[in-house]
């Protein structure tokens, strides 16, 4: 066992059974479950109520938006690229759903059909500019932050206009009532599932293969007839996408603010590393990624319950993001 | 391989423990310093953001009836000391007015700005109002003002300094170019400006809201303060004065957060404090922007919304008009944009203004919720603009 990452697919896999891949898989993403188990552990020795079914909900209702956003940046870390944008994207939509809804319950569904177009616009750009034009997406997607922070200032002045309707913000805020056991159960929550399981079956279709083969050697993987543009682009547009659905969760969840995403890239970036996907590209796994997601908003919460403020959450985050590439780095030694 | 991958999941584990453990230390040690020692509450002890004559002071002119016009309080003064402006006296007939602002960054100085644009539509004897944004940069703001005051193209300087101690040295230059120059909203370190215009202040405004949770909270209840972040002087004011109060009082502050003035991480936090403590009786903000978002934790956790301290912006006023909410709103009003324009006007013209200006600084009530409400406001507009009854409204604020 020299790799332990789930190898690329359609190479070296082709030879193993199912099983075997199932179990490499598993233990690909073992230590991110391992530190999210001893985490919600901890939180729930602070606060013994937040194992039951209403407080963990919530819990996962919060952490959606960050593990949608994980699934979306891990398309593009794991193809070799990067994804800036998405904090400054969730922003835009939330000042968009607002300017746009103005309070009306019957533009709510128009509207988020709009921002979806809108995210994935976004993303559509990043990837044609990374990969037409030979940016490197580390700078198309720094640009486009930029662009997008000033976009919403320029639009806004600081000062967003506009509501949102009690039916847009259910998404993120409200649920199914009168479940039994669990009472409610978020909206949220169930997207975020039929997000995971999509990106799950994605990454084990053709395009999931293609994509970390792409990341892993996008040379080789061109010369096996990979259309390794095609397959870099789509992962923009995927981020993008689920930046926006990210988006409209936030605005549910909290309501409208020009800061809404701040920070929120990093977050992603944080989490994605956290969950082991290797930056670079071609190792690692979504649901890992989305793991990572779990794992960084446990930590949050467990931050929060001992009474550390704000201000050491950043730092907490930038020892993570180098403890957790040290030790990729470290468990790759040798094999590249 | 099992083993080495644990190895790397402790070492992950140990230095998330170390920097938890050592923020635990550092938080509580702050905390000891000023909320858990109620044993000096008599004699209120000075420390970096609490200056304890500055507090009686403040705490006094709030009950102090301002001079002036009642229904235009961005004229009003309290207890004014006169200063001699006659030496900035002009004969034109129309004046230059120059203005250096901070910032545009945020709601409260939209709308302010917005007002203070109005007020200049107002007099037809300024001839020309140049505005600079200074962007939030200390250094673009000294250059400014070094811009507007070299080639005599100002017959009054404004200037709505973005930092206090930095600002000093450019202002005290502006002083000596012979034009008469206001200070509005923060302060500097020097006299030298014709007056210096601001409300009564932060402590005043966390005294107000602090007062309020003391009165409409059963003694001993829980009280969670939020404040946006830690170090910045006016905010810290607000805390400061509020810290007080509850040290004096036989609520409990079960904890004080920083929330960055962002929504989601406020709803994050109350929910937290709800299902640890069980239940909160009051929240306590420096700042009214993420109120709503507090008072949704509750409502999604099934549970009563309390008494929890908000600000004139829009979407608080909303929300406790119609939920009939028990809560209250210290200001720092924006109608103190308008003021300057007018200080400058009198000066030129020969009138006295104040040295030093304070405007009175309401707080918005149940008895007086409605005289402030304005319908169909965006949701971050500052009610206390002072500018309902100005030309273009409420067009030109929406």
């Amino acid at each position: 066992m020299t790799t332990e990452q789930a190898t690329p697919g359609g190479f070296e896999s082709s030879v193993e059974s199912r099983g075997r891949r199932a179990l490499h898989a598993l233990l690909s993403t073992g230590t991110i479950f391992l530190l999210l188990f001893v985490l919600l552990a901890w939180i729930a020795v602070l606060n013994p109520s937040f194992l039951e079914p209403g407080p963990f909900l919530a819990y996962l209702k919060r952490a959606a938006p960050l593990v949608i956003l994980a699934a979306g940046g891990y398309f593009v870390i794991v193809s070799g690229g990067f994804d800036l944008s998405v904090g400054s994207l969730v922003t835009v939509i939330v000042v968009a759903a607002a300017r746009l809804i103005e309070g009306e319950p019957s533009r709510a569904w128009p509207v988020i059909a709009l921002l979806l177009a809108i995210g994935a616009t976004v993303g559509l750009v990043n990837g044609l500019v990374s990969t037409l034009l030979r940016v490197p997406s580390f700078i198309t997607t720094l640009g486009m932050l930029l662009i997008l922070e000033g976009a919403v200032f320029l639009w806004t002045g600081g000062a967003p206009t506009g509501a949102l309707s009690e039916n847009f913000r259910a998404i993120g805020r409200q649920g199914i009532e009168g479940i039994p056991l669990i009472e409610q159960l978020p909206w949220s929550v169930l997207v975020l599932f039929a997000i995971g399981i999509g990106a799950v079956l994605l990454m084990r279709a053709d395009y999931g293969r293609q994509l970390i083969a792409t990341g892993d050697n996008d040379r080789a993987a061109r010369m096996s007839g990979v259309r390794v543009n095609q397959v870099r682009t789509i992962a923009f547009v995927l981020s993008g996408t689920l930046a926006a659905v990210a988006g409209i969760l936030v605005g549910g969840f909290a309501g409208v603010s020009a800061q809404a995403g701040l920070g929120l890239e990093f977050d992603a970036i944080t989490a994605i590393v956290l969950g082991g996907v290797v930056l670079g590209g071609g190792r690692g796994s979504v649901v890992g990624a989305m793991a990572g997601a779990l794992t960084l908003e446990a930590l949050f919460t467990l931050l929060n319950l001992q009474g550390i403020s704000g201000a050491l959450e950043d730092t907490v985050q930038g020892v993570i993001i180098i403890a957790a590439v040290a030790f990729a780095s470290y468990r790759l030694r040798g094999t590249r | 391989m099992t083993l080495r991958r644990l190895a790397g999941l402790f070492a992950l584990l140990v230095c998330a423990l170390v920097i938890g453990a050592c923020g635990t230390d550092e938080s509580d040690d702050g905390g000891g310093d000023t909320a858990e020692q109620p044993a000096a509450e008599s004699t209120p002890e000075a420390s970096e953001f609490f200056d304890p004559e500055e507090y009686e002071r403040q705490l006094a002119q709030r009950d102090i009836e301002p001079e002036g016009p009642a229904d235009r309080p961005w004229e009003q003064m309290i207890e004014p000391e006169m200063g001699d402006t006659s030496e900035w006296q002009s004969d034109k007939d129309r004046y230059n007015i120059c203005f250096s602002n901070a910032a545009v960054d945020n709601p409260w100085r939209q709308v302010g700005w917005t007002t203070m644009q109005a007020e200049v539509d107002l007099h037809d004897e300024i001839g020309n109002f140049r505005a600079v944004d200074a962007e939030a940069s200390d250094d673009k703001q000294i250059s400014d003002i070094q811009g507007l005051i070299s080639g005599d193209r100002c017959d009054a300087l404004i200037v709505s300094p973005n930092t206090t101690a930095t600002l000093t040295p450019a202002v005290e230059q502006a002083c000596n170019a012979d034009i008469p120059v206001i200070v509005f909203d923060r302060g500097v370190n020097t006299d030298c400006p014709a007056t210096f215009i601001h409300p009564i202040g932060g402590y005043a405004y966390g005294a107000d809201a602090a007062e309020f949770l003391v009165e409409n909270v059963d003694s001993g209840g829980k009280i969670l303060a939020l404040r946006i972040l830690p170090g910045v002087d006016v905010l810290e004011t607000r805390w400061a004065a509020a810290d007080q109060i509850f040290a004096d009082s036989e609520l409990e502050v079960v904890g004080q957060e920083f929330t960055e003035g962002d929504a989601a991480n406020t709803k994050s936090i109350v929910s937290d404090y709800i299902q640890r403590e069980g239940q909160i009786d009051g929240v306590w903000m420096d700042a009214g922007a993420t109120s709503v978002a507090a008072s949704e934790a509750f409502e999604d956790a099934g549970l009563d919304i309390p008494p929890i301290t908000g600000e004139d912006q829009q979407d608080y006023l909303t929300k406790w008009q119609e939920e009939d909410l028990p809560w209250m709103a210290p200001t720092y009003p924006t109608y103190q944009w308008r003021t300057p324009v007018i200080a400058a006007l009198r000066i030129l013209k020969g009138e006295e203004v104040p040295k030093e200006w304070i405007l009175p600084q309401p707080q918005i009530t149940d008895e007086n919720l409605d005289e402030y409400f304005v319908e169909g406001m965006p949701p971050l507009f500052y009610a206390l603009c002072g500018c309902q009854d100005m030309p273009g409204f409420p067009e030109r604020w929406q």
